[in-house]
C-alpha cells in the first residue's frame, strides 16, 4: 500500500531477509556497512523514513501505546522516540495458559538521525492505527527552487 | 467487525502475495482463547477475519496515508501487508468469535463451545 516507502534497491522479498538472517548468524556480522543506530534487526518499533519536496516523514510502528505517553524529541539532528508499551499478559495458573508470548514489552527507544535539511523548530507528531507519524519540515533554504536564468547586464 | 466465513479465495490469488507475520500473544482460560496481534497500521477498515473450517486467516493491509512524492530513505518495513493463519480445535466455536481493533492492536475472543468447557464430573460410589 505505500509503494514509495518500499521502492528501496536490492529490496526483493522478506523471504530474502530471512536469507540474509541466516547468512548473517553463520557468517558473523554483516560486511557492509549499516547505520550505527539501525540496531538489530525486530527492534521495537520499526522505524521508515522518507523525504517529500518539503517534508522528512517518519513512520514508526509501534502498536498499543498511550499517545499522550510516548516521548519525541528532536536533539541536534536526531530523533529519538520513546516510551513504554505494558504487558497484556495475565498470570499463568491451572485454569489460564499462555501459548505465544510474542508481542513487546518494556521500555523501548530508538534514534534516527535526520537528514541535514531537517528544521527542528517545525516538527508535528501524530498517531493513527498503532503508527507514529513525525513530520519534520525542511529548512526553507534546503528546499528545491527554481533559479531564473537572466541575461547578463555588463 | 465483520467475519469472513468463505471457502473462497483459497486458490492463491492474494494469499501469494508477500506478507510480514505479525506478533501474537495467546492465552487461554476456561472461557475460550483470547489473541492479541500487533498490526501497525492496518485500520478496521483493510483487516479481515476469516474462518474457513478450522482456519482462522488474519489478514491486513498496511495504510499510511502518506503522500505521493514520498521517497524512502531507510526502511525496515518493506511489505505493507500483514498475514498470519491459526489451526482453531474443534472445542472453539467459530460462529461467536468477537474481534475488536484498538491502536493497530487486534484482539480476538473465540469462546470455547459449551459442551467443550471444563466439567467437573462427580464420581459415584458403587
Amino acid at each position: 500500500m505505500f509503494p514509495s516507502l518500499t521502492r528501496i534497491p536490492g529490496d526483493l522479498f522478506p523471504d530474502f531477509e530471512a536469507l540474509q538472517r541466516q547468512v548473517e548468524q553463520l557468517l558473523g556480522a554483516p560486511s557492509w556497512p549499516s547505520s550505527i543506530r539501525a540496531a538489530n534487526r525486530g527492534a521495537f518499533p520499526a522505524l521508515n523514513m522518507g523525504v517529500t519536496g518539503d517534508t522528512i516523514e517518519l513512520y514508526a510502528f509501534a502498536p498499543g501505546l498511550d499517545p499522550a505517553k510516548i516521548s519525541v524529541e528532536l536533539e541536534k539532528g536526531l530523533l529519538v522516540i520513546s516510551g513504554e508499551r505494558a504487558s497484556e499478559l495475565p498470570e499463568e495458573s491451572d485454569k489460564v495458559t499462555v501459548y505465544a508470548a510474542e508481542r513487546f514489552s518494556g521500555s523501548f527507544k530508538r534514534a534516527i538521525s535526520l537528514p541535514e535539511d531537517a528544521d527542528p523548530g517545525r516538527v508535528q507528531a501524530t498517531y493513527r492505527d498503532g503508527v507514529l507519524k513525525v513530520v519534520v519540515a525542511k529548512r526553507e533554504s534546503a528546499k528545491p527552487r527554481r533559479v531564473e536564468v537572466r541575461e547578463a547586464t555588463v | 467487525m465483520d467475519i469472513k466465513r468463505t471457502a473462497l479465495d483459497r486458490q492463491g490469488q492474494a494469499n501469494d502475495a508477500p506478507a510480514l507475520v505479525p506478533s501474537v500473544d495467546i492465552v487461554e482460560d476456561q472461557n475460550g482463547i483470547t489473541l492479541k496481534a500487533d498490526l501497525p497500521g492496518v485500520s478496521k477498515e483493510t483487516l479481515s477475519i476469516d474462518v474457513d473450517g478450522d482456519t482462522l486467516t488474519v489478514e491486513g493491509a498496511v495504510a499510511l496515508g502518506e503522500s505521493k512524492e514520498l521517497r524512502a530513505l531507510y526502511a525496515e518495513v518493506r511489505v505493507a501487508r500483514y498475514r498470519r493463519s491459526f489451526v482453531l480445535g474443534r472445542d472453539l466455536d467459530t460462529e461467536r468469535i468477537e474481534a475488536s481493533m484498538r491502536n493497530g492492536v487486534l484482539t480476538l475472543n473465540v469462546p470455547k463451545r459449551e459442551h467443550a468447557k471444563p466439567r467437573r464430573i462427580a464420581v459415584k460410589a458403587e
